[in-house]
């Protein structure tokens, strides 16, 4: 069976002639299915944007990039559109859209699937929150709720459309040390039960217990894979 | 298959602590793109939650097109009052086909012909009748102040049935046939004084009109136009009794045909019969030529119209301004949404119906107060101001054009959502 993702030899540059600068070098990398992989290094290493090469929010140079069985490598925009709304985001900033209550706020991730009618969004919108804790607060804007709290709901977002995989970027960046740990638990426990990989970038050194493998990044290579 | 286990009993299992391997992903469900409906409905449900949530900007919105519909509304509606009042007086004409000097540009300054045309016109055997009307300005002294203003003067023989105007009944053309005697526009301006008032209250009085005095003897409602505050309507040999000028010369010359002629044949005939100091017109015709003077050789035309599209952009500016900044705002959620699937496509549509609900929300309110101001200008200044239902249409495909042109021109913004700078 396909891995959820496989890189091999992917580079990356950003600007042209003069300006141009590689930010990845001939990286190559496997998720297994749920496994739960950390990305490490300082800023600058290119963990963030192999993760938007991953997450097909960012079109491939050089190299082979397999997602969820499909090859992002001159994928067309609107393949990786559609790749997209298999992948779950979470993001530094929850980025909840703040007219729209939590519960419509998950439901936005299930409103491009033809197959689910209004009531069936919001009911699994609703469980979804409930997973994270949340039953209390579907119908309350972003605004009345806390920093964890969002990022719960984003979580929620992310995991209520069945995604194949789960990228995160520096999800406990914007919170305390104690809502931090419990959101990434929280993430892992949700994705460990349904058996969906997470790719996470982290620097935060308080959340490295939760990965399966540490894979440390800089100046654009892969330095060191420890497994947890 | 498909359901996925759920519910809060999953949240402590823990694979650590129970040495079990996760299980593999469950295969996703296969995923079938948005129906039709959908794809129009869930955008515009994005967009008015959207919308809804910045009372403070969805006012701003509709004001500004509410602002842009009236202004819009109010240049259509002086526009079109000035072409209808302008043919007021033509409009009340009643004749199968018309005989006018070609150097007539509008009635108010008509180039006489001579009066024997008419006669010349009745040689026709398809001609029944032959009503030759006199045009000059003089001025009417108000009975209240004193004070003078020009007044339109209509001569004619009124039994000849070449005019239809409302209260020119038998009895009044039978006064109109004694000396010195006129009938009085009663939707005249206000500036003549009480003129019908008096008339109402009193009955017929003796009015200046020129130099001389003549005896009001019925009221007619013929309506102002650009050209004249008001009318007045006297025979024929009263209209020389005030008018100095050669007696053998008229202004226009209504003909009444026989029944079951062929309009457009005797037409014909005519203009190969006369000479070239008339042009023969039909109703229709000469209405269109009194308006063609308006619209083509006065800046008047041109004015309403530059003030349309004044409002039109005004409107667009403010639309455009709100919908860039709800996009600019919320750059990072769009670009979420973007990350999570959402096409660009999708995104101009959720755009494209804010555009769209706005101006239908600052349509309405534009409406009903261009309505109500019809009423109210309309009544002041004795223009015909109406509320066709085309113009209201018509008015309504333009404001949803120039929200539309805002939507475009704000849509651009959207690209710079972009989910890869997300991270």
């Amino acid at each position: 069976m396909d891995r959820p993702v496989a890189l091999r030899g992917v580079s990356f540059a950003y600007g042209e002639g003069d300006l141009r600068r590689l930010v990845l070098r001939d990286v190559s990398l496997e998720v297994e299915p749920g496994e739960i992989v950390l990305l490490t290094g300082p800023s600058g290493s290119g963990k963030t944007t192999l993760l938007t090469l991953v997450g097909a929010l960012r079109a491939m140079q050089e190299g082979s990039c397999r997602v969820l069985g499909r090859e992002l490598m001159g994928a067309r925009e609107g393949d990786r559109v559609r790749l997209r709304r298999s992948i779950g985001f979470i993001f530094q900033n929850h980025n909840l859209l703040g007219f729209l209550t939590a519960r419509q706020n998950v439901a936005m991730s299930l409103e491009l699937d033809g197959n689910l009618t209004e009531r069936q969004r919001l009911a699994r919108a609703g469980e979804m929150l409930a997973a994270v804790g949340l039953a209390d607060h579907t119908e309350k804007p972003p605004s009345k709720l806390s920093g964890g709290q969002r990022q719960r709901v984003a979580i929620a977002r992310a995991l209520a459309g069945q995604p194949g995989l789960i990228l995160a970027d520096e999800p406990t960046a914007a919170l305390d040390k104690a809502s931090g740990q419990e959101v990434v638990r929280l993430l892992r426990d949700l994705a460990r039960g349904r058996g969906v990989p997470i790719l996470l970038v982290t620097h935060d050194p308080r959340i490295l217990d939760i990965a399966d493998r540490i894979v440390a990044m800089e100046d654009g290579r892969i330095v060191e894979t420890q497994a947890a | 298959m498909n359901e996925i286990p759920r519910g809060p009993a999953l949240l402590p299992w823990a694979p650590e602590m129970t040495g079990e391997t996760a299980p593999a992903a469950p295969p996703a469900p296969p995923r079938r793109s948005l129906g039709f409906l959908p794809g129009l409905f869930l955008p515009l449900r994005l967009a008015w939650r959207q919308l809804r949530s910045e009372r403070a900007r969805l006012l701003t919105a509709i004001a500004g097109v509410m602002f842009a519909a009236l202004l819009v509304f109010m240049q259509l509606g002086f526009r079109g009052a000035l072409f209808d009042s302008a043919t007021n007086l033509l409009g009340a004409m009643r004749g199968d086909l018309f005989l006018m000097h070609p150097m007539t540009q509008a009635s108010f300054r008509p180039e006489p012909l001579p009066r024997g045309r008419a006669w010349q016109a009745l040689a026709d055997p398809d001609v029944e009748r032959a009503v030759p009307i006199y045009l000059a300005q003089a001025t009417l002294r108000n009975p209240e102040t004193g004070g003078r203003r020009a007044v339109q003067l209509i001569g004619l023989d009124a039994e000849g049935g070449a005019v239809d105007f409302v209260g020119l009944g038998a009895e009044v053309i039978e006064a109109l046939k004694r000396p010195d005697t006129v009938a009085f526009d009663s939707r005249s301006r206000p500036e003549f004084g009480p003129v019908a008032r008096y008339f109402r209250e009193r009955g017929p009085y003796p009015l200046q009109i020129g130099n001389r005095e003549v005896e009001l003897v019925g009221l007619v409602e013929i309506g102002p136009s650009f050209g004249a505050d008001g009318n007045a309507v006297l025979s024929e040999t009263n209209f020389r009794r005030l008018v100095t000028r050669s007696a053998s010369n008229a202004d226009l010359v209504a003909l009444r045909l026989r029944a079951g002629a062929d309009l457009r044949a005797v037409q014909a005939r005519l203009v190969a019969a006369l000479p070239e100091d008339v042009v023969v017109m039909t109703h229709a015709e000469l209405v269109a030529h009194e308006r063609a003077y308006w619209e083509e050789s006065t800046p008047i035309g041109f004015i309403f119209l530059f003030g349309s599209i004044m409002g039109l952009i005004v409107g667009m500016v403010i639309v455009y301004q709100i919908l860039f900044a709800d996009i600019a705002s919320h750059t990072s959620e769009y670009a979420t949404l973007k990350a999570m699937g959402y096409s660009n496509f999708y995104l101009v549509r959720v755009v494209m119906w804010a555009a769209c609900i706005l101006a239908l929300i600052g349509f309405v309110p534009g409406f009903a107060v261009s309505a109500f101001l019809y009423d109210f200008v309309g009544s002041a200044t004795f223009l015909p101001l109406d509320m066709y239902p085309e113009r209201a249409v018509g008015v309504f495909l333009l404001i949803f054009g120039m929200c539309a042109i805002a939507g475009l021109l704000a849509v651009r913004k959207l690209r710079d959502a972009n989910p890869a700078d997300m991270f």
